[in-house]
């Protein structure tokens, strides 16, 4: 199965700039379907970028965050081809993840 | 009589199971008092502070103070965002010593829509897509020295992307 998460991590020499995509309903538990009823609450809680072992960036989130997300930072080092981990959890338990390399 | 008591025993495992979680609930939150150092790397999830619905109450559940307005966190919006489910937000800062970075959008059901947790050597500099029910302040908190600052911006919602 394709991986749900989509990843860019370039490396200017300095910083490494991380972007990533990932495909997710994020649904908030406040939206109504067609039919009037509550769309139940499902939605990435934590997504964490590893690098070398070290976490580099940690997201806690809610329902709050769009549909798809998408989310871009960047950390100081980094060297062109060696790996970051992605990884997410949502609140049903259900977790992915992938690694991408520097470029 | 029997009947009686079946009919009410699952009532009391229910409140015991609500009990039980809310019992989970007062740890989670415990590890929030931390020192500053350790908040980087704890990565518990703050579910407590995803619960409340008002801004100042998941401020309080996330950070325990207030913060103060600063000019050195800058956010990046649309002054007008056409559609609510996908407002395009950045933050950052020239502050110091930042371990974390929050979103809070005032007017949400659940205020609190994301908070970033930044260690050493990353970047104070986050940009994300956040949904908005309408028109709203969105707020940004920094954490940096174990101070709160904060950022507000008023956005202004044409379609809503939490309502049905």
């Amino acid at each position: 199965m394709a991986s749900s998460i989509r990843v860019r991590a370039t490396s200017n020499g300095d910083t490494t700039e991380v972007q990533a995509l990932i495909q997710h309903p994020m649904d908030s538990g406040f939206v109504k379907d067609a039919k009037g009823e509550i769309i139940p609450p499902h939605f990435i809680t934590q997504l964490t970028f590893e690098y070398q072992g070290k976490p580099v960036f940690l997201a806690d989130w809610g329902g709050g965050v769009s549909k798809d997300p998408y989310v871009k930072f960047a950390f100081k080092g980094g060297k062109k081809g060696d790996e970051l981990k992605v990884s997410w959890v949502d609140n049903k338990g259900a977790t992915d993840s992938t690694t991408a390399k520097i470029q | 009589m029997s009947i009686t008591s079946n009919e009410f025993s699952p009532a009391r495992r229910l409140v015991l199971k609500g009990a039980g979680i809310a019992a989970l609930i007062g740890l989670g939150v415990v590890p929030f008092g931390v020192p500053q150092a350790l908040a980087a790397a704890n990565d518990a999830y703050p579910a407590d502070a995803f619960k409340q619905k008002s801004e100042a109450d998941a401020i309080k559940a996330l950070y325990g103070k207030s913060p103060e307005p600063s000019d050195k966190v800058k956010m990046d919006a649309p002054e007008i965002a056409e559609n609510g489910a996908v407002v395009p937000i950045s933050a950052s800062t020239t502050l110091a010593d930042v371990t974390s970075i929050s979103f809070l959008v005032t007017e949400n059901p659940i205020a609190l829509v994301a908070s970033y947790k930044i260690p050493a050597g990353t970047v104070p500099n986050v940009a994300n897509r956040i949904k908005m029910a309408k028109t709203s302040n969105v707020t940004v908190i920094v954490e940096a020295g174990g101070k709160l600052y904060s950022a507000v911006k008023e956005i202004k919602v044409t379609v809503g992307g939490c309502g049905g």
